[in-house]
């Protein structure tokens, strides 16, 4: 909401307090102030100046040569403006004035003839050109004829005017008006008001009930309709005044009428529509709900499509306006229009808000409506532009007005103690604190004992509860006034739970181990959102969630793996020849197990990596380590061995992965993820280099995972190791003889290493060699070298048989 | 047979003090003291010496072997650590050249700005809670004191996904779950940071994903001047214990009265400059007493409890205290930005 400084001053005192001052404490009450502009930067020697003579330069066609009385003397100017004429009042800039944009005014000579000064358009003054009517956006402005010669312009165009910028919360309809802000500062600056003039002297010859009839069907929707009508109507442009209040409130004036009913939507916040009476086209108005694909024209020209939900005026047939929202092309006041009937209505705001939604047509009516305006403005408003049509049209006011009048306009009332408001302020405030702040806020009150019983008026629809009130006094009291406390009483103690706990310490781990951490979107494409699935969400039928409106496709689903993702901020990085990358995230996937969702997904957390490039890289050292399935394996067994949980892995084959490096994260024989290279099709798809990837679901781990360890004693008895070379067929997986190895050896075997593959020369073809180191430990005793062999040789002996192997000699 | 001694110990020891290597010692060692050595020859005749010239020469010559002995120890010793010099010498290495690269990963800085709260309140004895992302409109509104058809609704662009189910766009949701979870029986002390979703287009302030960390306190006697207190502690330990607050009232439809918590600007200390729009304050969050139609939905009596509310966007606090100009570098995790900020 644009507010004008010097139109507000018309009904509050703002003698002590400049624009800047005044922001401050609007701001510091309640209302963001967002900004302050000036229209015009202060510039003297622009004044109203008499065109007393017009002819054409003698040596150039386009060019005038004006003779200008600008009080104490007159100058020779040449103006190239079309419109310039004798007998005109204008905007001189006399020689040393400094125009907004800068240009400063000399003496000069065009071709040949002295000009002293430059006569002004509304642009060159500073004016925003689109506010500009569109009758002297054209050439130079020229003002009424009562403008007094030598006057400075500033104040006549209301150029000295500071606009503030006020950010209006859905809180605060009354803002939304010139009044709703004269009582607002009236409250803060503690002074009175000036109300607008409402008198209105009405042509008794004249009754509106002759010229019109108010039915409305949908009383929910349209509790009040108020029919005026005004006869014999002279089109023109409104008083200078007028203009510029408008344009300082960023709206165009385009004649007396429009106006008129612009003005006063911004003075009291109630929007009025007025109607060509002649071009109405019946002599009742029905306020109805439209019919299925009705069609109307509005002022825009556009024809909109209606249907049940939109609320019309109508002429008793066809629609001539969108109730609340805008008025339709056929019966638009135009320059020919003589007879007014004028709207001033209340419509409901949820129904206003559906047809702006519907429509996409947002107004400073609709705007007005949705937000709800104060029932008792709305009479009011439509009287105070008779009154102005009276005035500044020459129109006659029919007496009466036509109206159906259903609206409940009764005020609210709230009771309040002022232990209660000290209860939860935290303050000692007395009676006559309280009862000040309402007095300032022209509330009306009445003191019960204890209670203090308010009458809120009904312009301000934000309040009906105690807490409301509670608001209304601290904002106006001042919030710098309230202590600072801490909450006493109650104590707990506060802390992490143990999977905030778990996911800290996974955090600490991978970063640790080299891994930076990523924040990517959870939204994805649809496509992706679907890939790279770990086991356990492949054991049913799982679906993603997509959204009903994306803003794009790249953002339209849920993702229900984080790797997708995570690869685009590989490929951001390596297009930015950063190669060498090691990333990790944690955060929530997104499984529907219905393909049409209609509950909420389950939401579990993931964590995941991908690494690519060197791992390791001391140029001059030659050492370099290209990131390879091991490293990123290593880096899971790492995590796992430092949660104390025993995980296997399995080969595997998985979409998008590549079909030989791909391995199955196994806890307690179920899957819970997977470690991998990306097959090379999906990462030319991605437009990324040989990555490896693992993702692992956390739930799984978090429901096996004891947080404090159990203690186990330190052994005190000396351990054994043995080493055995088996010769194994190039198929065999080296991890499964390693299981089999413990399987058979336990309990006296704790730990099985392989500490060397070989394949190769020497080797029979198809074989490779794979030696374990095994270590044997019993923590109450020492081991017999007797019991150690036998189970060595069962060992062997087992191992062979199950995997048609021998011991390498 | 004394002056043999004599002359045997000074030959020697001039001998060793000469010696060049460990091999030449080792020889002199055999030379004068071994079993063929000039000592031992010397102390053969000591049969025929008288009885009591016999213990003095003995002593004698006990001395010079002693002597000898040391001498060939010190010499040995200092041939040794002559040689070490000498090898340590040459192995003398470029101590400029580039050490052994250590991989370093770490927290996003979000996750580091996240934890430096959620610790902070922890302090204060907060509990820490998470709820769903993807919301019921029941949670993510109604509870929340915005039914459909509410102005205030538009305030929030939401990413519908059903006309009952959403993502949530705040993380409010997680208040309400909690306070009817404790079915208005006990006081509440908690913070829920989490994901939330906007449909808004990203730009340099504006992100489609954010996350947020609001807090809630109910109990008997909650008041507004709590809310103050706590947002100064916070304000201190997050942004300098110079800094200043102030509140300025504001509209949410789930808390009444609703402020606004401005802070000192701290590149101006108040004056007024670029970063604080000449206004010396910069906006960091929204609360406000918890609306009683918020607690009454919730199962608490809101004649006995009050409560009041807090939330912030979490970029926006990591913006402000490290400078950052652009929220879309948190997501597009450039390796340049991420590892800008690992002592954050």
């Amino acid at each position: 909401m644009l507010v004008s400084y010097n139109w507000l001053r018309n009904y509050v005192n703002l003698d002590k307090v400049t624009p800047e001052e005044l922001a401050e404490k609007i701001t510091r009450s309640g209302i963001e102030v967002e900004g302050i502009e000036y229209l015009a930067p202060k510039s003297e020697n622009i004044v109203v100046g008499y065109v007393k003579s017009c002819e054409k330069h003698p040596d150039a066609d386009k060019l005038n040569l004006c003779q200008v009385d600008v009080g104490e003397e007159s100058l020779q100017i040449i103006c190239g403006a079309p419109n310039v004429g004798a007998g005109q009042k204008v905007a001189v800039a006399k020689p040393g004035a400094k125009l907004p944009n800068g240009m400063k005014i000399k003496k000069v000579k065009l071709r040949g003839v002295e000009s002293n000064g430059m006569i002004c358009s509304l642009q060159e003054l500073g004016l925003d050109e689109k506010y500009i009517p569109a009758d002297v956006a054209e050439g130079i402005f020229v003002f009424p004829d009562d403008a007094e010669v030598g006057t400075p312009v500033q104040g006549l165009l209301n150029l000295d005017d500071a606009i503030l910028d006020l950010d209006v919360l859905a809180n605060r309809p009354d803002a939304l008006s010139i009044l709703g802000v004269a009582y607002e500062v009236a409250a803060i600056l503690n002074q009175p008001i000036t109300l607008p003039d409402e008198n209105l002297t009405v042509d008794q010859s004249l009754q509106a009930k002759d010229y019109i009839d108010v039915k409305i069907d949908s009383i929910e929707n349209n509790p009040y309709y108020g029919a005026f009508v005004i006869k014999d109507v002279e089109i023109k442009p409104s008083p200078l005044w007028m203009r510029n209040y408008l344009m300082a409130s960023g709206i165009r004036p385009i004649n007396n009428v429009v106006d008129i009913t612009n003005f006063v939507l911004l003075e009291y916040g109630q929007p009025l529509h007025a109607f060509d009476y002649d071009q109405f086209g019946s002599t009742e108005v029905v306020i109805r709900q439209a019919k299925e694909n009705e069609t109307m024209v509005t002022l825009d020209d556009q024809e909109r499509q209606l249907n049940g939900k939109n609320l019309v005026i109508t002429n008793g047939t066809d629609p001539v306006a969108l109730a609340g929202v805008m008025g339709g092309a056929d019966s638009e006041v135009t320059d020919e229009t003589t007879n007014i009937l004028l709207e001033a209505a209340y419509f409901d705001s949820a129904s206003v808000r559906h047809t702006v939604k519907q429509t996409g047509l947002r107004s400073e009516s609709s705007t007005r409506f949705e937000k709800g305006v104060d029932p008792n403005r709305v009479k009011r408003a439509g009287i105070r532009a008779c009154m102005l049509l009276q005035k500044y049209a020459n129109g006659k006011v029919a007496s009466g007005v036509v109206e159906v009048d259903k609206l409940d306009k009764s005020e609210k009332s709230v009771t309040i103690t002022i232990a209660k408001v000290n209860q939860r302020l935290g303050m000692e405030l007395d009676e006559k604190d309280v009862t000040a702040v309402l007095t300032r806020l022209q509330f009306e009150f009445s003191i019960h004992g204890e209670e203090i019983i308010v009458q809120v008026p009904t312009r301000r629809q934000d309040i009906s509860i105690f807490e409301d009130i509670l608001e209304e006094v601290i904002r106006i009291y001042g919030y710098d006034h309230l202590p600072y406390t801490i909450p006493q009483g109650w104590v707990q103690a506060g802390g992490l739970t143990d999977i905030q706990l778990l996911q800290r310490e996974i955090k600490n781990y991978l970063s640790s181990a080299g891994l930076m951490e990523t924040l990517t979107y959870s939204l994805t494409n649809e496509k992706d959102a679907m890939r790279f699935l770990t086991p356990d969400i492949n054991e049913e039928p799982a679906y993603s969630v997509g959204l009903a409106m994306p803003m794009s496709e790249e953002h339209s689903h849920l993702r229900l793996s984080l790797i997708p993702e995570m690869l685009r901020v590989v490929q951001h990085n390596v297009a930015r020849t950063q190669t060498d990358l090691a990333y990790f995230e944690i955060g929530k996937v997104f499984v529907s197990r219905e393909e049409k969702v209609t509950k909420q997904p389950i939401e579990n957390l993931h964590v995941a990596g991908a690494l690519t490039g060197l791992w390791h890289n001391h140029p001059w050292q030659q050492e370099k380590q290209p990131v390879d399935f091991y490293v990123a394996k290593g880096i899971i067994e790492g995590l796992f061995a430092h949660l104390e949980l025993d995980v296997t892995f399995v080969q595997t084959k998985m979409a998008d992965m590549h079909p030989g490096r791909c391995a199955e994260i196994r806890l307690n024989n179920k899957g819970i993820g997977y470690v991998g290279q990306i097959h090379p099709l999906t990462a030319k798809g991605y437009d990324v280099k040989e990555t490896y990837v693992f993702e692992i679901n956390l739930e799984s781990v978090f429901s096996v995972h004891q947080l404090i360890p159990s203690f186990t004693d330190i052994p005190r008895y000396p351990s054994v190791t043995r080493d055995i070379a088996f010769i194994l067929d190039m198929d065999v997986p080296a991890g499964n003889v390693q299981e089999v190895i413990k399987e058979i050896g336990a309990p006296l075997v704790k730990e099985v290493s392989i500490f060397d593959v070989y394949q190769g020369e020497h080797m029979e073809e198809g074989k490779k060699s794979v030696a374990y180191r095994l270590l044997y430990q019993d923590p109450s005793r020492t081991l017999k070298d007797d019991e150690v062999d036998a189970s060595y040789q069962a060992i062997i002996e087992k191992v062979n048989k199950q995997f048609g192997s021998y011991v390498r000699s | 047979m004394k002056e043999e001694l004599q002359a045997i110990e000074e030959e020697a020891l001039a001998a060793i003090e000469q010696a060049e290597d460990s091999q030449a010692l080792q020889e002199m060692k055999v030379k004068y003291l071994g079993k063929k050595g000039s000592l031992t020859t010397v102390l053969r005749g000591m049969g025929k010496l008288s009885k009591e010239e016999r213990p003095i020469v003995g002593e004698l010559a006990n001395n010079v072997r002693a002597s000898i002995t040391e001498a060939l120890d010190v010499k040995t010793e200092k041939l040794e650590r002559d040689a070490l010099d000498k090898q340590l010498e040459a192995e003398t290495i470029d101590v400029t050249l580039p050490g052994n690269p250590v991989h370093v990963g770490g927290r996003h800085l979000l996750t580091s700005i996240m934890e430096e709260i959620e610790d902070l309140f922890i302090g204060m004895g907060y509990e820490i809670k998470e709820g769903p992302e993807v919301e019921t409109d029941y949670y993510n509104f109604e509870a929340l004191n915005l039914p459909k058809n509410h102005p205030a609704r538009d305030m929030q662009d939401t990413f519908f996904i059903t006309n009952e189910l959403l993502l949530r766009t705040q993380t409010s949701p997680v208040q309400a779950r909690t306070m009817e979870a404790y079915q208005g029986k006990r006081p509440i002390k908690m913070i829920c940071p989490g994901k939330v979703y906007r449909r808004d287009t990203d730009d340099a302030t504006h992100s489609h994903q954010f996350r947020q960390i609001e807090g809630l306190v109910v109990d008997k006697n909650i008041t507004l001047s709590d809310l103050k207190g706590t947002l100064d502690v916070f304000a201190k330990k997050m942004f300098g214990k110079d800094r200043k607050i102030r509140l300025r009232p504001s509209f949410f439809p789930f808390t009444e009265p609703s402020v606004e918590m401005d802070v000192s600007c701290k590149v101006c200390n108040g004056e007024g400059c670029s970063v604080c729009k000449q206004t010396g304050w910069i906006e960091i969050l929204g609360g406000g007493m918890v609306h009683p139609r918020v607690l009454e939905m919730s199962g608490y009596d809101s004649t006995v409890y009050s409560g009041f509310a807090f939330g912030m966007g979490q970029e926006r606090i990591a913006m402000l205290k490290y400078g950052v100009n652009d929220i879309r570098h948190f997501y597009t995790n450039d390796v340049r930005f991420l590892s800008q900020y690992h002592q954050a």
